[in-house]
């Protein structure tokens, strides 16, 4: 079996299954199935739970570049555009769940609690910015947009801020459990600040090397020159 | 006196013969289910102990209580942890007898009384009141009680006690959740001497006609029903009748967020969600939000408390 169709017919599908485990808890306890309950407020439960399955995935999706970088797996890619889309359905059921379950489809309360309450006027946000990523994760799209693409995907960064902010805004006083969540996304993103600079100053290094005569203006604009840390991308 | 059984539909309610005869067992040779049923002849100390008391109709709401599992299974006692499941999870830690109540201030009466002392005399009475937490969710719940200025009155409060200050126990090897400072502990709460005298201010020994669980917050607590459900203190170990206004705990943890009044106001929203509505819990799906009432449905009686201030200053 070559590694393509390893991925095909082996680990993709047990990514998907395990991107379900979520969903199928949450719909036992809704049904009452195998004596699942989700206790005295089950429209909280579903809520909350769906929305921090979202957020778990969104980490997980955040984490496949450090993993795949940090143990030369590259072909952990080909996992990353399932866990975002994930992300997209847990937090549209997130979105439906508080809607139609805990709003009872009060349309004017949801465009003033959208409007005034800033917890939701931010993960509203957020869903809204998953959209273009969700509606461009296609090869047809990707090779459309080209550059563009990674460009645009960034965006992913903005909506994990707002993810987390979202949680740790609504909830009442103990903020332990967000604090984690902000705690995992600030590696997360620390890493590629990390690497990004590391990059800069390989590429600087690489430039003065090649080329001396030329000033390397762009790259040593960073706050220490190239020259300074020879040990940084070894 | 009579004990009655609680008004509810029998299908709403596992029984608590069924519910208590779990507890019954694990305590063995003492504990069976028969003694469950008796009266209270003895000292009730125990969770579950049947209370001797009155209905009061005049006081109850027509509303459907909720379930026993809902009222004790879905709580608010950070004491205990943060998650609504934590208190019927961790609260038989706490030990609730022997009780005593320090009582001082600005009273004629003072000093440390045991429990069981301070509740002789005082008739039961069981009351359906509506709950409305400040999260936005409320239950309807049948407690039994009886009115603390019945209790107050005995102390004697002098004309310079303004104001009532109640503090629960701070005991973190009994409630492990004081190991973490989510709240100032202890938890304090307070009223103004005429909101504390007002004959809807219960003190609540017992639930669906039984001795308080310890995570709703036995041997003594206070449930004030036209205010958000955190003045209703816990497990209340001190009484204190000051003249200045009480600097209560969720008071001091997010001043702009919870008043010291807390009044059930539908008009003033808490800054981070909205109040007008409240989810009943134990509703079916895509009919238990409903409108939220003017001080949680009690405004005939209390509104006069408040007239002429504004409700937006002081929330």
């Amino acid at each position: 079996m070559t590694l393509t169709q390893r991925y095909r017919f082996i680990y993709k599908p047990l990514v998907f299954i395990a991107c379900l485990v979520p969903l199928a808890w949450l719909a036992s306890g809704a049904f009452g199935w195998f004596g699942a309950s989700l206790g005295p407020d089950p429209v909280k439960e579903l809520e909350h739970e769906a929305g921090k399955t979202a957020l778990n995935l969104l980490l997980l999706t955040l984490a496949v570049t450090p993993v795949r970088e940090l143990t030369s797996q590259p072909q952990l890619l080909r996992l990353r555009r399932m866990l975002g889309l994930f992300v997209f359905f847990y937090v549209v059921l997130h979105f439906t769940i508080y809607l139609v379950l805990d709003l009872e489809l009060n349309f004017a309360t949801l465009g003033a609690d959208i409007a005034k309450r800033p917890y939701i006027t931010i993960g509203f946000t957020a869903l809204l910015l998953l959209i273009p990523l969700a509606v461009t994760s296609t090869n047809r799209m990707m090779r459309r947009l080209g550059r563009r693409w990674q460009t645009l995907h960034r965006l992913v960064y903005v909506i994990a801020v707002l993810g987390v902010w979202h949680f740790y805004w609504q909830v009442k006083r103990d903020v332990r459990e967000p604090l984690l969540y902000a705690g995992i996304l600030a590696v997360l993103l620390g890493y590629r600040v990390l690497r990004a600079i590391a990059r800069r100053r390989a590429a600087a290094r690489a430039a003065v090397h090649s080329t001396p005569a030329r000033p390397a203006a762009p790259v040593t604009s960073t706050s220490r020159g190239p020259s300074l840390s020879p040990s940084a991308s070894d | 006196m009579t004990t009655r059984v609680p008004r509810i539909a029998p299908s709403e309610i596992t029984p608590p013969e069924v519910y208590f005869s779990r507890r019954a067992l694990l305590a063995g040779a003492l504990a069976t289910g028969a003694s469950a049923l008796l009266p209270a002849a003895e000292a009730p100390q125990a969770q579950g102990t049947a209370l001797s008391y009155t209905a009061n109709p005049q006081y109850s709401v027509k509303d459907t209580p909720n379930k026993y599992e809902e009222i004790a299974g879905y709580n608010n006692f950070y004491e205990f942890g943060t998650d609504k499941d934590d208190p019927s999870h961790n609260a038989h830690t706490l030990k609730t007898r022997p009780w005593s109540v320090t009582v001082s201030g600005e009273a004629e009466v003072r000093g440390t009384f045991d429990l069981d002392d301070l509740l002789k005399g005082l008739a039961l009475e069981e009351r359906v009141y509506r709950f409305r937490c400040v999260e936005a969710w409320s239950m309807v719940v049948p407690w039994v009680g009886f009115p603390l200025s019945s209790l107050l009155a005995r102390f004697k409060p002098t004309s310079r006690a303004k104001y009532v200050e109640f503090t629960t126990l701070y005991d973190p090897r009994q409630m492990p959740g004081q190991r973490v400072p989510v709240l100032n502990w202890p938890y304090v709460e307070g009223l103004r001497i005429d909101e504390a005298m007002h004959p809807l201010t219960l003190m609540v020994v017992g639930l669906y006609g039984r001795v308080l669980p310890n995570q709703d917050g036995a041997p003594l607590r206070l449930i004030v029903p036209w205010k958000y459900g955190f003045k209703g203190i816990k497990s209340i170990v001190k009484i204190d009748f000051t003249s200045v206004q009480p600097r209560t705990a969720w008071n001091v943890a997010a001043p702009n967020e919870y008043g010291f009044y807390a009044n059930v106001n539908p008009q003033v929203d808490h800054p981070r969600w909205s109040q007008a509505t409240e989810r009943r819990i134990g509703a079916p799906f895509l009919a238990a939000r409903r409108p939220t009432l003017p001080f949680n449905g009690y405004a005939e009686q209390v509104a006069s408390l408040y007239q002429g201030m504004d409700l937006r200053r002081y929330f």
